[in-house]
């Protein structure tokens, strides 16, 4: 095969993937196709953890130390599987925070500290550049391999230069897809879906190689069983120790490997693909895998043993004669490894740029930030170029000989330091930047020195005696045997001394430093992200948004202030309703606000903190701004006195106010108990003058006059009588004669009591006596009072043509009422109201000798039988209703 | 000069005894019983002088004294009120709108003859 077959091949296949990239972006720019946006796609682009490493190293490693390998992908599937919540905590808190990277995430977490950004971001740099190496490494062998398997075909090419061409390569990919748009959520539509394509291509081109060598090859499930106990793959003993660091520090990795971080939280579209990717990414990392001990035991027993066991993936299609599989075994190497390229160079420049050049950048110049979208992607485009140069770097200074997977694991170990962090910053409130950046620092530093400066060879960077004696001859600090433990793989003594002085730093930094304001806010708005974030539906921003500003301002300046501010803005704006649009100019008036109340670091970082989209609870509020809870505390009790005072004020208002009403309601009785007491009298003592005088008059108006004074004096005795009366309902201590009585004869005695009032007007009375057969335990003869009084006006006042009475009593619930019905003219809507007052008379009754404390004794006396008395408006004609409560009335047995 | 008087009065037992005392006094006597209409009466009927109650339906005796006060036909015809409350205040109030004078329930018949005779003047 020739080598130009070999690049056209390779430049068909990126060009190919441009092409998906470009054509899934613009779908994805117009509202996209939704099998873009799958959870399968998502799954995926997951596959990116399977780099080159996994796609030649693993059966390399295979060959090596057996099934050690394996741990590579138990970690994940771990962390997938078992850890999903954790994951999902993380999007969570990725969306909710618009977090960009796994720099941003530890950064915004302890407060949007610049100097834990820079340092995760240098970690990561640090710890990504190997791997890029080893990607740039795989694919120059794999194409050296072609040459060396056809030798004469063409001539050997420099690995550099073929390293430089696929390093430049990869930078023009990730950078025309990487930084086409600053984009809020930092998502590239494209570059997943070109990621995603390739994760079928490598796991496609691994089965079908896995499959020609089981079947083609070994020549059935049996034979390869054989061949692997036959060979020294079944020897390898497992070491439990690596095994269990190994697995640890990949299923840290996944976590916060920058590029695992940017396609398993950045790109992310809808939380519950996280549910899909829990079993599915398992499934296919078991594929990956499924062939690696196969290929590595066939290409152990086949393959002279100078063959590197990394490349047996190529080189055993190419001994049998199959270059079209080797082909295929190339494009998913070459997949493995542009995909992983891609997404970390990305990943790695958003970092760099957002929390390495943006600072400085921004520090360096005093003037107020132009157009900063044009300094960020300048400043990406240049850092992916930047990473890939380095990893070139890397590559060319490591000699490009070493083994795959020791490379990987010294990258896991560097960028699993930022793990405790991360993990300890989204679950425990009490961690603190001082906690994170010296457990970081530490675990880099004690990585580095273990095994970062060490794999670049004994004597290279750290001198052979360090590994010998120790620094400066101090034993305890050998590189490989820290204070003084021998014997652990390099790998197993780096990562636990390096997780547990990092851990324990962390730890300990953390309770022995207080957290700031904004570290608290963002701690409290990180860790309880799902009580304070909404899920992935029903997401109304900018109203959310008003609201929960509203609700802080509120807090903050009072409710009646706040509302007052965004009812003032809303109708600046021009909106109907009270809550404004969350605009720059609105929520920098408002920060001014909530500045006079709580200082404008804390007012800066509230508004910040709900503007980018994160409700935050009254509690957290006042957690942060523990001065401005006590000052409000201290506020609020000022302003429940004053309104203790007020209502005290109020109360005595009232009081005053009803004293008042008293006295001019009791000259008022005064007055009318005067004008009732003297109108009679004087008509007696007028007519008595006459009598006296005896002249001029005949013997029928003496008779008639004497007969008036007697009537008055009846008059003025009844008044009397009542008025005592209602004074001893009212007033008095009445003693009520209950007693068990029929309701009929109640009713009866009452018609009887009446029955000499206008006999001539001739009052019909219509009464069902079946429905009043109810016993009545009530005092009798106050009950009878007030039928009488009802009676008596109905056969005064009802001024039918032919008077009628109706009479109904319904048994209903716990009461039994008593409506009287007349078929007069009844009450005038606008006295009903009145009739039930003292002395209330309506104009055309004095006639009739009544002083208008009828009906106002009846109301008395029922409120002491526990009943009431009413009027029925609306029944056409007079019309009072008598309630009697149940407890005093049962139907007769 | 005529002994005309209106008596304004609710109360049929109270306006049957001073018909009886001012016509044996040799009083012309009319009589109106309600408050509302009362003004309208007193226009009508030009008696020389003015029984008028307080507590009258439809109307108080304050208002129709304050009408008739009003008016530059009857603003000095002499009104003799009665009434029934007997506090202070009130006859404060019709002291206030300008009534001829001012007595209280029950009164002696010689008393009611004396003013109203004083009231129509020599």
């Amino acid at each position: 095969m020739s080598f130009d077959l070999l690049v056209s091949v390779s430049l068909v296949y990126v060009g190919l993937l441009f092409l998906i990239a470009y054509w899934a972006e613009r779908r994805a720019l117009r509202g996209g196709v939704r099998w873009l946006r799958s959870p399968l796609v998502y799954t995926l682009s997951l596959s990116i953890y399977c780099t080159a490493w996994t796609f030649y190293g693993a059966v390399g490693y295979a060959s090596r130390s057996g099934l050690e390998f394996l741990t590579i992908y138990i970690g994940p599937t771990l962390i997938l599987i078992g850890w999903w919540w954790c994951l999902r905590k993380l999007v969570r808190i990725g969306r909710s925070q618009r977090i960009t990277s796994i720099a941003d995430l530890i950064s915004s977490r302890y407060g949007k500290s610049a100097l834990l950004g820079g340092m995760v971001t240098v970690i990561a740099v640090v710890g990504t550049t190997p791997y890029l190496a080893l990607q740039l490494q795989s694919v120059t062998l794999s194409f050296g391999v072609f040459a060396e398997g056809t030798p004469g075909s063409f001539p050997v090419p420099d690995q550099r230069a073929t390293a430089i061409w696929v390093a430049g390569g990869m930078a023009v990919f990730a950078i025309l897809f990487g930084t086409r748009n600053v984009d809020a959520n930092e998502r590239h539509h494209g570059v997943v879906t070109a990621i995603a394509l390739e994760a079928l291509v490598k796991l496609f081109a691994l089965l079908a190689v896995g499959s020609f060598i089981v079947w083609g090859v070994a020549g059935g499930i049996g034979e390869v069983a054989a061949r692997i106990n036959a060979s020294p793959l079944a020897q390898i003993p497992l070491d439990r120790s690596r095994w269990l660091a190994l697995i640890f520090v990949s299923g840290a990795a996944i976590l916060v490997l920058p590029r695992m971080f940017q396609v398993l939280v950045v790109e992310n579209e809808d939380e519950r693909h996280l549910a899909t990717a829990s079993w599915a990414f398992p499934l296919y990392l078991a594929a990956m895998s499924v062939f690696v001990i196969p290929i590595a035991a066939v290409g152990m027993s086949e393959l002279p043993s100078w063959a590197n066991p990394d490349l047996f993936v190529l080189t055993l299609p190419l001994a049998h004669g199959h270059e079209m599989l080797a082909l295929l075994a190339f494009l998913g190497g070459f997949s493995s490894a542009t995909s992983m390229v891609i997404v970390a160079a990305i990943a790695l420049a958003t970092m760099i740029s957002n929390h390495i050049v943006l600072p400085l950048w921004l520090s360096l110049r005093a003037e107020a930030p132009g157009n900063l979208r044009a300094v960020l992607l300048t400043s990406r485009r240049l850092s992916i170029a930047g990473v890939l140069a380095l990893g070139y770097v890397y590559y060319v200074w490591s000699g490009g000989g070493r083994e795959l997977a020791a490379i990987g694991f010294v990258s896991f170990t560097g960028v699993v330091q930022v793990m405790p962090a991360a993990v300890g910053g989204i679950f425990w409130r009490g961690a603190t930047r001082i906690g994170a950046a010296i457990g970081v620092s530490l675990g880099a530093a004690v990585w580095a020195y273990t095994l970062f400066l060490p794999s670049f060879g004994h004597g290279v960077i750290l001198p052979e005696s360090v590994f010998a004696e120790g620094p400066f001859g101090i034993g305890w600090l050998k590189p490989y045997a820290l204070f003084g433990i021998e014997g652990l793989d390099p790998v197993v003594h780096s990562v636990i001394w390096s997780m547990a002085i990092n851990c324990a730093a962390f730890l300990v930094g953390s309770i022995a430093s207080f957290p700031t304001p904004l570290e608290r806010l963002q701690g409290a708005q990180f860790v309880n992200v799902f009580d304070y974030s909404r899920g992935p539906r029903g997401w109304s921003q900018s109203k959310a948004e008003a609201e929960d500003l509203l609700i802080m301002a509120q807090r903050i300046l009072g409710p009646r202030e706040a509302q007052d501010l965004f009812a003032a803005e809303a109708r600046i704006q021009g909106k109907a309703g009270f809550l404004p649009d969350t605009t720059p100019e609105f929520l920098d008036r408002l920060e001014r606000e909530l500045a006079g109340s709580v200082g404008a670091a804390t007012a800066h970082a509230m508004i910040g903190q709900i503007a980018i989209g994160t409700t935050v609870s009254v509690e957290d509020l006042m957690a942060v701004a523990d001065e401005a809870a006590q000052i409000m505390e201290h506020s609020i009790q000022l302003k429940a006195k004053s309104e203790e005072l007020s209502r005290t004020a109020r109360q005595l208002r009232e009081a005053n106010q009803k004293l008042t009403e008293l006295s001019v309601q009791k000259d008022s009785f005064l007055g009318q108990i005067s004008h009732e007491l003297r109108t009679p009298m004087t008509s007696i003592r007028a007519f008595s003058e006459i009598l006296m005088d005896g002249e001029g008059m005949q013997a029928e108006e003496r008779q008639r006059f004497a007969a008036i004074i007697h009537d008055e004096a009846q008059r003025l005795t009844r008044l009397l009588d009542a008025l005592l009366d209602l004074n001893v309902l009212e007033h008095g201590q009445v003693s009520l004669n209950r007693d068990t009585v029929r309701l009929r004869d109640v009713i009866t005695r009452a018609l009887a009591a009446t029955s000499s009032i206008n006999p001539e007007r001739g009052l019909a009375v219509r009464r069902d006596t079946l429905d009043e057969d109810i016993l009545v335990h009530t005092d009798t003869d106050r009950l009878a009072q007030v039928f009488i009084n009802i009676i008596a006006n109905a056969r005064k006042y009802c001024d039918a043509a032919e008077p009628q009475l109706r009479i109904l009593v319904q048994s209903r619930g716990g009461t039994v009422s008593v409506d009287f019905v007349d078929n007069g003219s009844g009450i005038p809507v606008h006295s009903q109201s009145v009739i039930f007052e003292k002395f209330c008379r309506l104009s055309d009754q004095s006639a009739a000798g009544s002083a208008g404390l009828g009906l106002a004794i009846c109301r008395e006396i029922m409120q002491k039988l526990g009943g009431s008395i009413t009027y029925l408006p609306g029944q056409g004609g007079g019309a009072f209703r008598v309630t009697l409560p149940v407890q005093s009335a049962e139907k007769a047995a | 000069m005529g002994r005309h008087v209106l008596l304004i009065e609710d109360e049929p037992n109270i306006t049957e005894a001073m018909r009886f005392i001012l016509a044996r006094d040799g009083w012309t006597v009319s009589s109106h019983a309600d408050g509302a209409t009362a003004v309208n009466a007193v226009s009508r009927a030009k008696p020389d002088v003015v029984v008028l109650d307080v507590m009258l339906p439809g109307r108080s005796g304050y208002d129709i004294l304050r009408d008739l006060r009003a008016n530059p036909d009857t603003e000095g015809l002499p009104v003799m009120m009665l009434t029934a409350r007997g506090q202070v205040r009130d006859r404060e109030r019709a002291e206030s709108f300008g009534v001829s004078h001012f007595m209280t329930k029950p009164f002696s018949n010689r008393e009611v003859l004396d003013t109203l005779n004083s009231l129509l003047g020599p």
